[in-house]
């Protein structure tokens, strides 16, 4: 059977990629977006993967609770998103200074 | 190599490679595509891992609601993507860096890595014999965290709630339906009929 490092292993390369792509489509929030599913995907195998090799369930539950988070937050984003677009004709990240924070 | 050793490796290289390509796909209609790709193969992983339900659920909320959700906007959205990727060469040695350093954190993590001792003592629902994966987890969401799992729900109403009052706007140039007008419309007054003889007109 597959060790326990081989799906750590896959989760942080995935994390990894999420991060790189916040950084390189610094441009382009639906990418950014995107990248953010993926951590979350990344996150969301190392639980299973504890949960299995541990044999103990609450991994899977928390794993539940972190898909519904990853929904919520990407149809908020979304919303968002198209909210701005209607405002600004864009959605570059560097154009994003309405509230001059 | 069993059948399932061969199975893992590919579904991770599949789940790795297409992760790359999200982040570095020049359209974003294919940066979606990717997306789904990998969540199917992390769906994979996780049947593999013995996790059915999860994977499911993994096909079901992300590749049928947030990735077409993802797929919708990109292409309602009119945005000319490829002015948005031309700076990403620059933020190639930034993202290269940060993620090396990070990557780095990690190894240095699963270096020094090992379960406690008492690790099998202390779990906090241990799986039994003979019950299945989804009926497991069916008795502890509904028994032991039912709260949460309200809790859950009340985060995905809020959510829906926010997503339609963002977007949602009145504009005043169409025309809507008015259900009143229509229930208070007299047949009546509605229509004239007027008698024309032939040959004549009105």
């Amino acid at each position: 059977m597959i060790g326990l490092e081989h799906y750590l292993t896959v989760a942080a390369a995935l994390f990894v990629i999420g991060i790189f792509g916040i950084f390189v489509n610094r441009k382009n929030v639906i990418v950014i977006l995107m990248s953010i599913e993926l951590m979350l995907l990344a996150v969301n195998i190392n639980l299973v993967a504890f949960s299995a090799y541990l044999g103990d369930l609450v991994g899977q539950v928390f794993t539940m609770f972190v898909l519904t988070v990853a929904a919520a937050e990407a149809a908020i984003g979304l919303a968002i998103l198209v909210c701005f677009f209607r405002n600004r004709g864009s959605i570059a990240v560097d154009d994003i200074n309405v509230m001059k924070g | 190599m069993s059948v399932a050793d061969i199975a893992f490796y590919c579904f991770a290289t599949v789940a790795v490679a297409s992760g790359l390509f999200v982040v570095l796909a020049r359209n974003p209609v294919h940066s979606v595509l990717w997306l789904i790709l990998a969540f199917f193969s992390s769906a994979g992983l996780f049947v593999l891992l013995g996790a059915e339900f999860v994977a499911m659920l993994l096909v079901i909320v992300y590749v049928g609601a947030v990735a077409v959700l993802f797929l919708f906007v990109v292409m309602m959205l009119d945005v000319d993507f490829s002015e948005l990727k031309a700076h990403m060469a620059a933020y190639f040695p930034l993202g290269g860096l940060i993620g090396a350093v990070f990557l780095a954190q990690l190894v240095m993590v699963f270096g020094v890595w090992r379960s406690a001792d008492s690790v099998f003592e202390r779990r906090a629902a241990p799986m039994r014999e003979g019950q299945t994966n989804t009926g497991a987890l069916g008795e502890l969401i509904y028994d032991d965290y039912i709260h949460l799992f309200q809790v859950a729900g009340l985060i995905l109403l809020v959510a829906m709630i926010g997503a339609i009052v963002l977007t949602l706007r009145h504009r005043p140039d169409i025309k809507r339906q008015d259900v009143l007008a229509q229930m208070y419309r007299d047949p009546a007054k509605a229509m004239e009929l007027k008698d024309v003889k032939p040959g004549q007109g009105l």
